[in-house]
C-alpha cells in the first residue's frame, strides 16, 4: 500500500499528529481523496500550497500520476522560483 | 519522444545569434516604457514617508483641482479582498496581501507604501498632484530587523496574524507569520556520534534584484470594458490573471501584451503599477502609462529575503557528518510569504547526513514585501551551511572540496525534505571542481581561495506554444512565456532540430494571452525545460501532418514516410520510388493537401531535473581598505543538455555576478525612521564590469531523462554557491572569518581591526 510521508508542520494540524500514514489508492488523484475523506480540508491543503515527491521525484501537479504499491509519496511546501 | 543521444542533435547545442539581439542592440526593442498611444494619460504613484503608520485620511480635493488631472485613485477604488492563498510565481500570496501592497488601505507597512495614484496630461502635472496629495498618519513604531521583529514587545504589522505551525495554536499576534520545519534521523543521537561539534550563526541582508528595466506598463480600458496591458513582467498570464482579481473583472475582458523586458530574476513575478494604471484607465476612458523611477523600484518593490541562519554540524575525525541542524529566520517584508520554506529544503540537499533538522520562521518586518530572486530562500541558507563547512573543514583539518565529497548525496540518498535523489550530478560538480586547473593556481600575499556549493529543484509547470509552418516552408513558433533569457533562441533551436531546418528559418515569438494558452510565468528555471517541452511536441505534429501531407502528394500510406533533414522521405523501397519533398514543397501545397498546417500543445511538465553546482572563488584583500578584489572564478554546474551553451553560460555568469555582489556590497540602509537611505545605484553597489574578472564556466552534462533533449533549468543554481565562496576565500586569504553579509570594504576592515590587523 501507498506510504504518504507528510513533512510540512502546516499539514500536520489536518493529522492529528500522525506524519506517516498508508493510503490505498493507484493514482494520486485518488490517494488525495481518501486523505481528504480521513481528514476534511487537507486536501485543499495539498491542492493549494503542496507539491509532492513520488518515489524520488517531485511533481507540483500530480493528478496523473500513477502509484504502485510499494510508492513513497512526500508532501512537501510548493516550490516557486525566481 | 526522446532526442537525448547526441547523434540526433544537430542544432541543439550550437550557438546561433540570438532572434531578439539585434533589436535590442540597436534600441528598437520594445520596453515597457516605449509604448505609446494616442491620447495617453501619464500615471504617479503617492508613496508613504513612514515605515509604518495608520492612515486618518487622504485628502485630493487639491490634486484633482489641479488642471491636466484627469484621476486621482485610493483604497477607495478597490475592491476589498478576502484573505485568500494561492501559490504564485514564486510561493504562497495571499490576495488580500497583494492588493494592499498595491495600494495601502488602513495601514501603511514601509517606507514607498503607495497610498494614491494620479493621472495627468503629462508626467510633471502627475507629480505635481502627488505633492497636493495630504495624507494624514498616525506614526506608529516600527521594526526593520528580523530578530527584532520577532520579539513578543516588537511592534505589530497585523493584528490578526498568528503563528502558523505550532502547537498550540498562538492566541496572541505575532509577526512570526509561520513555523516550519523537517527533521531526518535522531538529531540527538547524531550529535553525540559526533567527534566535533561546530556552532555559528550567519546573517546575509536583503538585497534587491536591481534589474536594469523599472517596472512600466501601458494600460487602455476601453468603454465596453475590453482592457489591453502592455507590461514589462515575468508572465503577462499573471498579469492578466492579478489585476483581473483585484479588480474584480472577468480575466476573458484583459488582453496582456509581453513588452520586452529588462531583466526580471524573480522581481517581475508580481504586479504593482498595473491595478493603478487599470483603474485609472477605466476612470477616464483613456490609456494611462505608468514608469517607476529607480527610487520607487528600490522603495516599492519587493527585494530578496534577508535572513539570520544559525548551523551547527557534527562529523567524525575522517570528515563524515553525523548531524546537521540549522535555524532560519527569513524577511518577509510587510506581509507573510519568505521563501522560508525552499530555504530550509535546500539548506542541506547537497550532502548524505543521516541526522538532520531544519526549523524556519517567516517573519514580517516593515519593509517593502520581498519577491522573489533566483533560486529564492537557497542562497541565504546555503552562505550560513556552506560557510559553517568550511569552519568544520578547518577545524578538522580536510581540505574543503575533500569534505564536500566525502558526504556528496548521490543517486539513492534521501533528502532530508523527503525525496530520494535520483539522476543528480551533484558529485560530478565537486569531481569536475576538483581536477580543474583553477584549483592548482598558485595564490601570492593576502590572496585566498573559498569553494562552496549549492542546489535548487527547478520546476515545470504549464506551459503552451503553437507551431506554424508558413507558405514558403519557414516556421513560426509562439509561445506563452516571457523571454528573459534567451528562452526564444532555445524554442527555435528545439523546433529548428525536429522540422529539420535550419534554426535561422523558424521565427519565434511570445504570444499575446488572447494568442496561445495559458502558460505559467517566466520563473523557476522552467521554460527552457517546459515551453520546451511544449515546443517540441508542437513541432513533433507539425512533422506528423508533413508526412500525411506528403503521403498525399506522393499517394501512400503515411506510414510509409519518415522525416529526415527537412524533407519526407520513402520510408523504404516497398514504399515505392519517390524524391524526397522539401518542407517548403509541402508547405507550398498546403492548401490543396488539407489547409495550413499548423499545432499548438499545451502541457504541465513534470520531471524537472535538479540542478547542483559547485564554485571556486580566489580574491585578492587590501587589508588597508578593506576592499576584496575577485581574481579568479569558476563555477562548475550540471547542466543537464545546454540547448544553447552561450545562453547556459550567461545564466550562470549572470547568476555569479549577482551572487558576488549580495557577498561584498549590496544592501539596504534605514535611517532611525525606518527610511530607506539608499533607493539607487550610486549607494547601493551592484557589481559593473570592472568589479568581476571573466566567470569560468564548466557545463556538466548530466542529461535529464524526463527532457525531450535531456534540459535541466539552469538558471538559479549559480546564484547560490558565491556568498559563501567568497567568504570562504576571504578567510583563506587573510584568516577573517566574515558571517554577517555584506563584507562591504568598511565591515571588513573592522573585522580586520578586530582581529588585531
Amino acid at each position: 500500500m501507498p506510504r504518504v510521508v507528510i513533512s510540512g508542520q502546516a499539514a500536520r494540524r489536518f493529522t492529528g499528529g500522525a506524519t506517516e500514514l498508508e493510503v490505498e489508492a493507484n493514482t494520486f488523484r485518488r490517494l488525495v481523496l481518501e486523505l481528504d475523506r480521513r481528514f476534511p480540508g487537507l486536501g485543499r491543503q495539498i491542492d493549494e500550497s503542496m507539491a509532492v515527491a513520488i518515489d524520488g521525484e517531485i511533481f507540483q501537479d500530480a493528478y496523473l500520476a500513477q502509484l504502485k504499491p510499494e510508492s513513497e509519496i512526500y508532501l512537501i511546501p510548493k516550490i516557486g522560483g525566481g | 519522444m526522446t532526442y537525448i543521444s547526441k547523434e540526433f542533435q544537430k542544432v541543439v547545442g550550437t550557438r546561433p545569434i540570438r532572434p531578439d539581439g539585434v533589436d535590442k542592440v540597436t534600441g528598437k526593442a520594445n520596453f515597457g516604457a516605449d509604448m505609446v498611444m494616442p491620447g495617453m494619460l501619464w500615471g504617479k504613484v503617492k508613496r508613504s514617508p513612514h515605515a509604518h503608520a495608520r492612515i486618518l485620511a487622504i485628502h485630493t480635493e487639491k490634486a484633482r483641482a489641479l488642471p491636466g488631472v484627469k484621476a486621482v485613485v485610493t483604497w477607495e477604488d478597490f475592491p476589498p479582498i478576502p484573505s485568500e492563498e494561492a501559490f504564485v510565481g514564486e510561493g504562497p500570496m495571499n490576495f488580500r496581501d497583494l492588493s494592499r501592497n498595491c495600494m495601502a488601505r488602513d495601514k501603511v507597512l514601509y517606507d514607498g507604501h503607495a497610498v494614491a495614484a494620479v493621472a495627468a496630461t503629462s508626467p510633471a502635472i502627475a507629480e505635481e498632484a502627488c505633492d497636493l496629495i495630504q495624507v494624514d498618519y498616525h506614526v506608529l513604531p516600527h521594526v526593520i530587523d528580523v530578530e527584532e521583529a520577532m520579539k513578543p514587545d516588537a511592534p505589530l504589522l497585523h493584528d490578526d496574524l498568528f503563528t502558523q505551525g505550532v502547537d498550540p495554536k498562538p492566541t496572541r499576534a505575532s509577526n512570526v507569520a509561520k513555523m516550519i520545519g523537517f527533521t531526518k534521523g535522531d538529531i540527538d543521537a547524531g550529535f553525540r556520534e559526533a567527534d566535533v561539534t561546530i556552532e555559528r550563526r550567519y546573517s546575509n541582508a536583503p538585497v534587491h534584484q536591481a534589474y536594469i528595466e523599472p517596472h512600466a506598463c501601458v494600460v487602455s480600458a476601453a468603454a465596453d470594458g475590453q482592457t489591453t496591458i502592455w507590461s514589462s513582467s515575468q508572465g503577462h498570464f499573471m498579469v492578466r490573471a492579478y489585476c483581473a482579481k483585484l479588480l474584480g473583472i472577468d480575466i476573458s475582458q484583459i488582453r496582456a501584451i509581453a513588452a520586452e523586458i529588462g531583466g526580471g530574476f524573480g522581481g517581475k513575478t508580481l504586479i504593482y503599477l498595473e491595478p493603478l494604471a487599470l483603474a485609472m484607465s477605466r476612470k477616464t476612458g483613456r490609456p494611462v502609462k505608468m514608469v517607476m523611477s529607480r527610487e520607487e523600484v528600490f522603495r516599492g518593490t519587493g527585494p530578496a529575503a534577508g535572513a539570520v541562519i544559525e548551523v551547527r554540524l557534527g562529523a567524525k575525525k575522517d570528515g563524515r557528518l553525523t548531524a546537521a541542524e540549522a535555524v532560519l529566520k527569513y524577511q518577509a517584508g510587510a506581509f507573510p510569504g519568505s521563501p522560508v520554506g525552499p530555504g530550509c529544503m535546500c539548506a542541506f540537499a547537497m550532502y548524505d547526513i543521516p541526522n538532520a533538522k531544519v526549523t524556519g520562521y517567516d517573519v514580517v518586518s516593515n519593509r517593502p514585501k520581498v519577491a522573489a530572486y533566483r533560486a529564492p530562500g537557497a542562497p541565504n541558507s546555503s552562505y550560513g551551511v556552506e560557510s559553517c563547512l568550511d569552519e568544520l573543514a578547518d577545524q578538522l583539518g580536510i581540505d574543503p572540496l575533500a569534505l564536500r565529497e566525502k558526504n556528496a548525496a548521490k543517486d539513492g540518498v534521501k533528502a532530508l525534505h523527503g525525496p530520494t535523489w535520483q539522476n543528480i550530478g551533484y558529485a560530478a560538480t565537486v569531481e569536475a571542481a576538483k581536477n580543474h586547473p583553477h584549483m592548482k593556481e598558485p595564490l601570492g600575499p593576502n590572496q585566498g581561495r573559498g569553494v562552496a556549493s549549492g542546489f535548487w529543484f527547478n520546476i515545470g509547470g504549464e506551459s503552451s506554444a503553437a507551431c506554424h509552418i508558413n507558405e514558403d516552408g519557414t516556421a513560426v513558433v509562439a509561445v506563452g512565456t516571457p523571454d528573459i533569457g534567451g528562452s526564444r533562441a532555445s524554442m527555435a533551436i528545439m523546433a529548428a532540430e525536429i522540422l529539420g531546418i535550419p534554426v535561422e528559418r523558424v521565427r519565434p515569438i511570445v504570444a499575446d494571452t488572447s494568442s496561445i494558452g495559458y502558460s505559467f510565468l517566466t520563473g523557476g528555471s522552467r521554460v527552457t525545460f517546459a515551453t520546451g517541452m511544449a515546443t517540441t511536441q508542437a513541432a513533433e505534429k507539425v512533422v506528423e501532418e508533413l508526412k500525411k501531407r506528403a503521403a498525399m502528394i506522393w499517394d501512400i500510406s503515411p506510414d510509409a514516410v519518415e522525416w529526415k533533414d527537412g524533407k519526407a522521405w520513402p520510408a523504404g523501397p516497398n514504399a515505392g520510388s519517390f524524391e524526397p519533398l522539401p518542407l517548403a514543397e509541402i508547405a507550398l501545397k498546403s492548401g490543396r493537401t488539407g489547409g495550413p498546417i499548423s499545432a499548438e500543445v499545451s502541457v504541465n511538465a513534470q520531471g524537472a531535473g535538479p540542478g547542483f553546482a559547485t564554485h571556486i572563488c580566489d580574491v585578492e584583500v587590501d587589508k588597508e581598505t578593506g576592499y576584496v578584489k575577485i581574481l579568479r572564478y569558476t563555477a562548475v554546474q550540471d547542466v543537464g543538455r545546454a540547448i544553447h551553451p552561450s545562453y547556459v553560460e550567461g545564466q550562470i555568469q549572470g547568476g555569479v555576478t549577482q551572487g558576488i555582489g549580495w557577498a561584498l556590497n549590496e544592501e539596504y540602509i534605514y535611517d532611525k525612521d525606518g527610511r530607506l537611505e539608499n533607493p539607487g545605484f550610486l549607494d547601493y553597489r551592484v557589481p559593473v564590469a570592472p568589479d568581476v574578472p571573466m566567470i569560468d564556466t564548466v557545463m556538466v552534462e548530466n542529461a535529464n531523462p524526463r527532457h525531450p533533449f535531456g534540459a535541466r533549468g539552469v538558471g538559479e543554481v549559480p546564484i547560490v554557491p558565491p556568498m559563501a565562496a567568497v567568504a570562504n576565500a576571504i578567510n583563506d586569504a587573510i584568516g577573517v572569518r566574515m558571517r554577517d553579509l555584506p563584507m562591504s570594504p568598511p565591515r571588513l576592515r573592522a573585522a580586520i581591526d578586530r582581529n588585531g590587523g
